[in-house]
């Protein structure tokens, strides 16, 4: 059974057993800023080892049951054995001389990847980012104008830095040099915004351990 | 007494230990920058910026009782960011009872999400699964379990979370594809997240997408709310709190404004610092060559 | 067969996927639909695929009590753990093993990990932020602004910061942002077109 059964419970024993498992595991990882150590490595071990056993477990609960086996076997959709065989190939991987029999289904992932890739990049972002940046020069408003005018300009010159086929030098190599000027402005608020999201992460771990484990926050 | 070429070599001294500072005196700083306002708060005020009014007013002007997709696609790596935004996502909805049909393309996040609708639950006793909500759980397959929902949800999902089959689900009744969802809320952990959602899903099927992203990746997406192909975003933690104050319900966001503040400061200052050493370094090598 | 049959495949699967998109008619969708169906079920066998490769890797390195093999035995007791779990002990529901080992066990380890982050892009900002010339001049102070700008610190010392912010965002990031996507999206296209046609074959292990 998938979810009814309960081992656990509401117990509230088992709620604090948990509460200092998951603050010593914390506190584990912690440890490397100091320098790498066993208890890091442990931790670091049994991290690995839990989420590769979750990943297959809800593989095989939300892939593997509803969308093969159980069609298969209680729907008779037969056709499903052609998935089934490209999938089992997958695993000739570990017998040198079929391994090129995995090809087949890594060629069937990559194929449908490369199909998707050109749809959606196409539609999505090459057609209707070029379309959105199709703004007029003079809108009556002078900010909303200039806004557009520097929107067009980054966004053009952006690209000349990016067009590698021809020397950036002249006319061309100056405008290659103000599309720099809009990518760094570019990374410098991608790291801002980097900052800003480590920080978080941090706070979401102090917090655990100051009011979920120590209690001294309310 | 002192010269001024012992002062050079004093300065020189201390500039140089400044520089080579123990990377473990930044890492206490850092700490404290986020213990000492966690646990001292001045609660500093804050106002809503565009993206997240616009994220909050696309869900406030839906039709009452909309079937709304949430497809939470983050795991524990961007739980302080994305958890507050989940919550908050799943209290308007059903404070305007709406009907909420959440998904994850995240194996490792599921169970984070069934989480965040238990303690949701709390605040609405009164909603029934199946009915006013599903969870239809993970699914492999990334893009493609996206463009596979445009034909068919149920074919896509023919079971939910908790082994139910979906059709028979009321909630599900004349629910297909996208055309039969009123909006597509997605939170993103990174990839597959809102980027994929948007090639794959808006541009093609053109339904309504709001995005809850982590503070890394809400940069790349203001191109898509300037082209339309978001309604509005909310960027991190601060997107987070933001959306909280709008909804008149702090939380979890909200409460870790003031570290977020403190501990930006001191990341500027330890900038600014290192600057300034490593400047002063060079023009004083420089005069003790000459 | 060893290399054609490979390119064949991909080709149409590739290819599948594009045609979906220009002939979006119900009589030919349950084909299409099929395929995609395929496609979940054959990357469900890839991701067991990779974890398999972990069991082996790990399970050598035991056997041969190379470095560090005790924690190895941590990972692998971990990883049957869940399995065991999660398949015969409860399944996956709140309230079970599994549920339990999730909340406290993984969730706080993969939050810890990279919670690690904040640590080292401080120091990383320390010793690497250098203003040396106009372009990382422009990056700093884009940076900064936005740093200060978008917490509340920034807003109760200067009430128009969020506005700068957001100007930023909207008018030059926007800019530098789009021009990115725009020449990624041409590279990613031109991938993907040399891989179908069979021009960039990487995939098929170097022949």
């Amino acid at each position: 059974m998938q979810y009814a059964p309960t081992v656990i419970g509401d117990n509230l024993m088992w709620d604090l057993i948990g509460i200092w498992f998951a603050a010593l595991l914390t506190l584990c990882v912690f440890s490397f800023l100091y320098k790498d150590n066993p208890f890091y490595k442990f931790a670091e071990h049994l991290f690995v080892g839990i989420s590769a056993g979750y990943g297959v477990t809800l593989e095989y609960y939300n892939v593997f049951l509803p969308n093969l086996w159980r069609p298969l076997t209680q729907q008779g959709k037969l056709i499903l054995v052609v998935p089934f065989i490209f999938g089992i190939l997958l695993f000739s991987r570990f017998f040198k001389n079929y391994s090129w029999f995995s090809r087949w289904s890594m060629a069937l992932i990559i194929g449908i990847y490369a199909g998707i890739t050109i749809v959606g990049y196409g539609s999505g972002d090459l057609i209707l980012q070029i379309n959105a940046n199709l703004l007029p020069l003079w809108t009556g408003k002078w900010l909303e104008s200039l806004n557009n005018i520097i929107l067009t300009i980054g966004v053009i010159t952006g690209l000349i830095y990016f067009f590698f086929s021809k020397e950036h030098k002249g006319a061309f190599g100056a405008g290659a040099k103000i599309g720099t000027w809009f990518l760094m402005i570019s990374f410098g608020a991608s790291f801002g915004y980097t900052v800003m999201s480590r920080m978080s992460l941090l706070i979401g771990r102090i917090y655990f351990l100051m009011a979920g484990w120590l209690g001294i926050l309310h | 007494m002192v010269d001024s070429g012992q002062w050079t070599v004093i300065m020189k001294k201390i500039l140089e230990k400044l520089e080579n500072m123990d990377r473990r005196i930044i890492f206490i700083f850092i700490a404290l920058s986020i213990a000492i306002p966690l646990l001292f708060p001045v609660n500093l005020n804050f106002s809503v910026t565009q993206p997240v009014q616009s994220f909050y007013d696309a869900i406030e002007n839906l039709p009452p009782g909309s079937k709304v997709l949430v497809s939470c696609d983050y795991d524990p790596s961007s739980m302080p960011e994305l958890y507050p935004m989940n919550i908050a996502v799943f209290y308007q909805l059903f404070k305007r009872g709406d009907k909420i049909i959440t998904m994850q393309l995240w194996a490792t996040g599921t169970l984070l999400v069934e989480r965040a609708m238990n303690e949701v639950l709390k605040e609405f006793p009164d909603k029934k699964y199946g009915v006013d909500y599903v969870n239809l759980g993970f699914k492999e397959g990334r893009e493609v379990v996206m463009v596979s929902m445009g034909t068919s949800i149920p074919r896509t999902f023919p079971t939910d979370y908790r082994g139910n089959k979906v059709e028979t689900l009321p909630i599900m009744q004349g629910v297909n594809t996208f055309d039969d969802l009123t909006l597509l809320m997605n939170i993103s952990g990174g990839l597959p997240g809102t980027k994929e959602w948007v090639l794959q899903v808006q541009s093609r099927f053109h339904v309504k997408l709001g995005s809850g992203c982590t503070a890394v990746s809400a940069p790349e997406f203001y191109p898509y709310i300037q082209s339309g192909q978001l309604v509005g975003l909310l960027g991190g933690m601060k997107g987070a709190a933001e959306y909280e104050k709008l909804l008149k319900r702090p939380g979890s966001a909200a409460r870790g404004m003031d570290a977020q503040s403190v501990s930006h400061i001191v990341v500027f200052l330890f900038i600014f610092i290192g600057n300034v050493a490593f400047f002063a370094l060079k023009k004083s090598k420089k005069r003790l060559k000459v | 067969m060893r290399r054609e049959v490979p390119i064949v495949i991909c080709f149409l699967a590739g290819l599948s996927f594009i045609l979906e998109y220009f002939i979006p008619h119900q009589s030919v969708r349950p084909f299409f639909e099929n395929f995609r169906q395929w496609a979940i079920i054959v990357m469900t066998f890839a991701y067991v695929l990779g974890i398999s490769n972990i069991v082996r890797v790990n399970y050598h390195v035991i056997h041969r009590k190379g470095r560090d093999w005790f924690y190895k035995i941590i990972l692998i007791v971990g990883l049957f753990f869940m399995i065991i779990m999660g398949v015969f002990f409860g399944g996956i529901g709140e309230g079970t093993v599994f549920f339990w080992m999730y909340n406290n066990a993984y969730s706080p380890l993969q939050s810890t990990m990279f919670a690690l982050l904040a640590f080292f892009i401080a120091s990383a900002a320390f010793r690497a932020f250098r203003v040396r010339t106009f372009q990382a001049s422009l990056l700093a102070i884009t940076a900064l602004i936005v740093m200060l700008g978008r917490v509340p610190v920034g807003e109760n010392v200067w009430k128009s910061f969020p506005d700068l912010v957001e100007w930023i965002m909207n008018v030059p990031q926007l800019a530098g942002k789009r021009a990115i996507m725009i020449g990624a999206a041409l590279g990613a296209i031109s991938t993907a077109l040399k891989v179908l046609v069979g021009l960039e074959r990487t995939y098929l292990g170097g022949e």
